[in-house]
């Protein structure tokens, strides 16, 4: 073996350790039973109405989600992009600020902040406002859920749309494009690669939470995220809860595939 | 001569305080290929910025064809721009990047693709409709750039130093190239170089700038061979550059030998700048020449050879098909037609002031 290698022993390892022996554990528990004997009735498990229920509903809300992250995202990352360096490395700082706090700590804030006796609803009683009823709904879901990966979602677009040559955009002006015309056949189709990243940074980690859905829908509103953790935690059932994994995780590859045919040069990524 | 058709008045320009551009004045003729030369910071890349639309002058206006275009947006200009890096549409074919302005504007499919045609033929580059942009050398990517600006008909084509990324030979074989678009087409040229070479040999005029001042505006023959200033004439090719005094017309005092020479109206005795180009200076026996010298360096270059002479306490640079080893003592002497007095600046400041024509 030579020294080149020999670097990679502890990577080699740790992923041997937590992510191939993990993964292949999934396998088993999906496709057997209690008593060990192959079985897909974990996997077909996802038909049934409370399960099907509970994944039509992470995948709406995920997807309802991401598309407010980019709509959100799209023009901050442009006013970013359009900063001069010193202004725009302080302002990139500011905000993602918030992603070093710890994910729990901001979800949990959020949970403060919307309760019914909670911050705002506070301050609205103060200013004989109505109250907010929005924890507990699907709503609050949302709002976590954006509020978490909104930088997911800002970071690939910004590094897209910062690699474009100031000329490339001149060029398109002076072929005589409005500013409209710039964004729709210029600007949009280079940071394609980047709006995809950020589609899979924010979808595939909002369509598995299950945080977010405790903290800010209580307990009753349960996404498939919900129902795998409380499989493994609650029920003591690996072999469902590994079974629903499994269909989660096609959704996941389906999305990587995706953004791989998008992304050729990993260019828009930011991991 | 033909009708003006961009006038550039009084155009003033800062950036963050620095004045780049001050109260510029230039006109420029149809048909014409004019070259903005200048060191980088000259300005001249800010004065093609303005002409496209993409930097607004502080103070002056743009008059394009007549009309008062200064406000008006680049897509709004009946003028194209060849930009330094191509800046081509990497996501678009090679016929996407051609037929981007024709579709902005609406033409027929037919028409857009006959263009097409026309234009990679004009640049020979035929058949690459269908070639992504970054599979292309940069000298085919350059024509792909000039082709995508000229399918749109412009009156005027702007190019920012569209070679400079080029090796040698292609550049050379640009050079030719751009001649012979502007001679088919028609249109004016509008070139931004810190290249002398390349801008001699391709304008119909000279515009030397330097710290945001037209130092001269000339055909190229006026440019190399009558500088206005010591700026243009050490910008210009080599030249020997010395201190000297108009003792009367037609006669100068260069480093305590009197030479004869051709201008006039300098005044007496009057110290002024003289220019002498390196293969202008004549060398021969000690006995035939002016002055007297030693060879001290002597390169060869092809053509022919460089010889540093030391004469009078100045090193003058000669070029010379005729070898002098180094040791040799020479007489240097300059046909007085190939002395060309320019008067000192008084101060720095007036160094760069414009020459207004």
């Amino acid at each position: 073996m030579n020294k080149k290698k020999l670097l990679g022993t502890p990577y080699f390892v740790w992923s041997v350790l937590f992510i191939i022996i993990p993964l292949c554990m999934v396998f088993y528990y999906g496709f057997t039973d209690k008593s060990g004997a192959f079985t897909l009735e974990n996997i077909i498990a996802i038909s049934k109405p409370e399960h099907a229920k509970a994944l039509y509903l992470a995948l709406g809300l995920s997807l309802i989600s991401t598309l407010i992250c980019l709509i959100l995202a799209y023009p901050l990352a442009m006013i970013l992009s359009n900063m001069n360096v010193n202004q725009h490395s302080f302002i990139v700082l500011i905000f993602i600020l918030p992603m070093w706090m710890n994910f729990l700590l901001r979800t949990l804030a959020w949970q403060t902040l919307l309760e019914k006796t909670g911050v705002i609803n506070s301050i609205l009683s103060f200013l004989h406002l109505p109250a907010l009823n929005v924890i507990n709904t699907p709503y609050a879901i949302v709002l976590g859920m954006v509020y978490n990966f909104l930088p997911f979602m800002v970071l690939p677009i910004y590094n897209s749309l910062v690699k474009i040559d100031r000329n490339v955009i001149h060029a398109a002006r002076d072929l005589g494009a409005n500013g409209l015309q710039v964004f729709a056949k210029i600007t949009l189709p280079l940071t394609l690669p980047g709006i995809i990243s950020g589609i899979t940074m924010v979808f595939i980690p909002a369509l598995t939470t299950f945080v977010i859905s405790k903290l800010l829908g209580g307990s009753k509103i349960l996404l498939i995220g919900n129902v795998v953790e409380e499989e493994f935690t609650q029920a003591g059932n690996w072999n469902l809860g590994s079974g629903l994994s499994i269909v989660l995780m096609l959704f996941i590859i389906v999305n990587m595939i995706i953004s791989s045919i998008f992304d050729k040069d990993g260019e828009g990524s930011v991991l | 001569m033909k009708k003006i058709l961009i006038d550039l008045k009084n155009i003033s320009k800062s950036f963050d305080g620095q004045m780049v551009l001050d109260d510029l004045n230039l006109y420029i003729r149809e048909n014409e290929f004019l070259t903005l030369l200048g060191p980088s910071g000259c300005g001249k890349t800010t004065t093609l910025r303005i002409l496209g639309g993409f930097e607004k002058p502080d103070t002056g206006s743009v008059i394009f064809d007549g009309n008062d275009i200064t406000k008006l947006p680049p897509n709004k200009r009946q003028l194209n721009t060849v930009f330094q890096k191509y800046a081509l549409f990497t996501h678009m074919t090679i016929a996407e990047n051609i037929a981007f302005g024709l579709k902005i504007k609406n033409k027929s499919k037919s028409y857009i693709n006959d263009k097409i045609k026309y234009a990679l033929k004009l640049v020979n580059l035929e058949g690459f409709e269908n070639r992504m942009p970054d599979s292309l050398s940069g000298g085919q990517q350059q024509r792909i750039a000039i082709a995508r600006a000229i399918v749109n008909e412009p009156k005027v084509l702007l190019l920012d130093e569209p070679l400079g990324a080029l090796d040698l030979k292609l550049r050379q074989d640009m050079q030719y190239e751009l001649i012979r678009l502007k001679n088919e087409l028609g249109i004016t040229f509008i070139y931004v170089t810190h290249d002398q070479e390349e801008a001699l040999t391709m304008s119909d005029t000279i515009v030397v700038m330097n710290q945001g001042y037209i130092q001269q505006i000339g055909t190229p023959e006026k440019i190399y061979n009558e500088p206005e200033n010591a700026f243009v004439a050490d910008f210009i090719g080599d030249s020997n550059i010395i201190s000297s005094t108009m003792i009367e017309d037609k006669l100068v005092d260069i480093l305590g030998t009197r030479f004869p020479c051709v201008d006039t109206g300098f005044g007496c005795n009057k110290p002024v700048d003289v220019v002498i180009r390196p293969e202008d200076v004549i060398l021969s026996s000690p006995a035939n020449g002016k002055m007297t010298g030693t060879v001290t360096h002597l390169i060869f270059k092809g053509v022919h050879y460089e010889m540093e002479v030391t004469a009078a306490g100045y090193e003058w640079l000669v070029h010379s098909t005729g070898m002098f080893p180094v040791g040799t003592e020479v007489g240097i002497d300059v046909d007085p037609f190939n002395i060309q007095i320019m008067n000192k600046p008084a101060s720095l400041d007036e160094e760069a002031v414009g020459i207004n024509e």
